[in-house]
């Protein structure tokens, strides 16, 4: 057949040379479209591209660094921690049914309606039902698979051994940030920086491959504290007896390495446990031994007579007329509650002598007495780096009066803190060398500066081991086996300005004195309970606690074990 | 000449094949690997979670409070005072020395 023939010969005469031309041009026009795209998308959109395909793959996670635990000197832990989960809910995707609501209000220990408030509050996109569960609870939350309840890990932090170093260690907040204490102190190197990683994911979620790490994580670093776990107990159940007994308001122990200036123990009481905060009090939150300032009253004389010895003013067997008792100075008149006629500068400190300490004072220059109360550190930091240290108060020289230089010198008209007195006292205990105190465990022990001589050092050490002696202000602060020597303080409150009838009872003194190894110092806030000097309230806190802890620390005895002698019915007592 | 240059393309083709193929198992390989180094991480850190938490417990099963109130309640112990302590001191020449 001749098809060509069959059909309409002039149709095909009749299709007009344009329409070939305009095919090509549109189909021309249509690929120029196409590669001007393919231009576009590849070359000037296509980091959008890019992004928006890793986006179907990789996934940037959080990689988490948890705080740095704090040990004590041993490696005790007394801060660590752990994470615990926290229920949140998308309230917008919630499906549970009312049995549902119930079984999660029961394992969460909440009420029902509370719980379902919560859920379905759809004003909100994000709420937290519970914050840091126990792992096994939220375990069982998760079991539920309930849609729209997800759980998120955050760190807790537990201090194991509960109040007895509440004070000094501080805590964290709800983000593990320190908020008090050491916590705060050391927040910079105990804190963990997450960090940040991108990571392929395949179709269940599985990581499959590690596309690089953005910030690497920086978990916080542990840090090892000077504090000795069992002295820290020791410390803090003697105070807290010792409180109680005597109706105290508050009490502070201090515990210092003779040696190297290490802060073994630091107890207060009132306390708080740190593990369960619901209700805390400002008072037992306080930090008494370094935030608080108090005047030392008689814990003060040692340092009047030792710059007088080391200036050569006086020695130790040098009589000081103590006036039967009555000394007055311009217009206000100095007692002494046991009164003498005449004592030797030993004796001044052993029974605790105002008349004496104010006259010994009184032949000195006051810019001599103020340059070496400075030298031992008062009215300054002490250097442990505490949050809230107060630095105490010690006047410039020029502005004092007579009666002021006489009422320094046994410990009024200035203000300490006790780990300042406590550190003040290693100028005795180490032939005449201040040391600088430390929270933190140190390898060596710490260079000190050189405050008195030898000479000085050792006769205070002498004098200060009569005061629990037969016939000094603190029997009670005897231990059997080894010499001890210190002092009492007992001193008026200030309040408004005036002195009131409530007191501040204290006792700082050292063992063994043979070869010093620690220094105790005890303050008892307002004893209520009658007895108020410091050889009747604080020195039997430092009899236990020194005795304890150098058993502990197997410091070898330096007197025969029957060397406690019975106090005598009535002590002396010094004048406040 | 033609002759040896198609064999030579051909050869290369073939090993281009290959190497494509070992590119893709050994991509797979490693994937397989790294989900096993995630999950022995995972591991190491629930073990590590584990271990502080191990550490608690001892600590607080061990605190000298509770270590003291055992002592003294349940077992009746108490502290013996100074005149029930003997102390044996051993001399320099290595002999022990008892003293009341």
């Amino acid at each position: 057949m001749n098809y060509a023939a069959s059909a309409h010969p002039d149709i095909t005469a009749e299709l007009p040379g344009w329409r070939a031309t305009a095919l090509f041009v549109a189909l021309l026009a249509g690929l120029a479209g196409l590669f001007g795209r393919g231009t576009y998308l590849q070359v000037m959109h296509d980091g959008f591209l890019q992004e928006k395909g890793n986006a179907r793959y990789s996934r940037v996670i959080e990689v988490s660094a948890h705080r740095g635990m704090i040990t004590d000197r041993n490696g005790e832990p007394l801060a660590v921690s752990t994470p615990v989960e926290s229920v949140w809910v998308s309230p917008a995707d919630v499906e549970a049914d009312s049995r549902q609501v119930k079984q999660l209000a029961q394992i969460l220990g909440m009420d029902v309606e509370e719980v379902k408030n919560r859920l379905f509050d759809t004003s909100h996109d994000f709420v937290y039902l519970k914050r840091q569960l126990p792992p096994d609870q939220a375990g069982k939350v998760a079991s539920l698979n309930l849609s729209g309840i997800s759980l998120q890990r955050e760190y807790r932090r537990y201090y194991p051994t509960g109040e007895e170093a509440a004070q000094t260690l501080g805590f964290t907040g709800q983000d593990d940030n320190g908020q008090e204490g050491l916590e705060l102190a050391l927040q910079e190197r105990l804190a963990g920086k997450s960090g940040s990683q991108r990571v392929i994911k395949d179709r269940r979620g599985h990581i499959v491959e590690d596309a690089g790490s953005l910030h690497a994580p920086k978990p916080g670093s542990d840090i090892v504290l000077s504090l000795d776990r069992n002295m820290q107990h020791l410390a803090y159940r003697e105070l807290e007896s010792a409180v109680r007994q005597h109706k105290a308001k508050a009490g502070a122990v201090v515990v210092l390495d003779a040696r190297s200036g290490e802060v073994l123990a630091l107890a207060n009481y009132p306390a708080y446990n740190p593990n369960n905060r619901t209700k805390i009090s400002s008072q037992a939150m306080r930090n008494r031994a370094i935030a608080d300032l108090f005047e030392p009253g008689s814990t003060m004389k040692p340092f009047t007579v030792a710059t007088a010895l080391e200036i050569g003013k006086v020695r130790p067997d040098t009589m000081i007329n103590t006036e039967h008792g009555v000394f007055t100075v311009g217009n206000k008149q100095i007692h002494d509650s046991h009164p003498e006629s005449m004592l030797t500068v030993a004796q001044v400190i052993q029974k605790s002598s105002n008349v004496g300490a104010a006259k010994i004072a009184l032949s000195m220059e006051p810019e001599t007495m103020w340059q070496s109360l400075a030298d031992s550190g008062f009215g300054a930091q002490t250097g442990s780096n505490f949050p809230g240290e107060a630095s105490g108060k010690l006047r410039a020289a020029k502005t004092w009066r007579p009666i002021e230089q006489a009422t320094m010198a046994y410990g009024h008209g200035i203000s300490v803190n006790l780990l300042q007195l406590a550190r003040a006292y290693t100028i005795f205990a180490n032939d005449g060398e201040l040391k600088p105190v430390s929270l933190l465990k140190l390898d060596a022990p710490a260079v000190g500066k050189k405050v008195f001589s030898d000479g000085t050092a050792r006769a205070l050490r002498d004098m200060l081991e009569t005061v629990v002696q037969s016939g000094g202000t603190a029997p009670l602060a005897q231990v059997a086996g080894y010499r001890v020597a210190g002092k009492t303080g007992t001193a008026h409150k200030l309040e408004g300005g005036r002195y009131i009838n409530r007191y501040v009872a204290s006792f700082v003194g050292f063992a063994p004195v043979s070869n010093p190894r620690l220094i105790v110092a005890v303050m008892i806030d307002e004893p209520g309970n009658g007895q108020y000097y410091g050889g009747l309230v604080a020195a039997p806190v430092f009899s236990k606690v020194t005795g304890a802890a150098l058993h502990a620390l197997n410091v070898p005895h330096d007197a025969p074990l029957d060397n406690v002698i019975a106090p005598p019915e009535d002590i002396v007592k010094e004048e406040v | 000449m033609w002759r040896s240059a198609n064999a030579l393309n051909a050869l290369l083709l073939v090993a281009v094949v290959i190497c494509a193929l070992s590119v893709v198992t050994s991509q797979h390989k490693a994937r397989k690997l790294y989900i096993e180094l995630q999950k022995q991480k995972e591991l190491a850190q629930q073990m590590d979670v584990e271990w502080g938490q191990l550490q608690l417990e001892q600590s607080t099963w061990a605190t000298p409070a509770r270590v003291e109130k055992i002592a003294a309640r349940q077992l009746q112990m108490q502290l013996p005072n100074s005149g029930q302590v003997r102390y044996i001191r051993v001399e320099p020449n290595g002999r022990a020395n008892q003293q009341p």
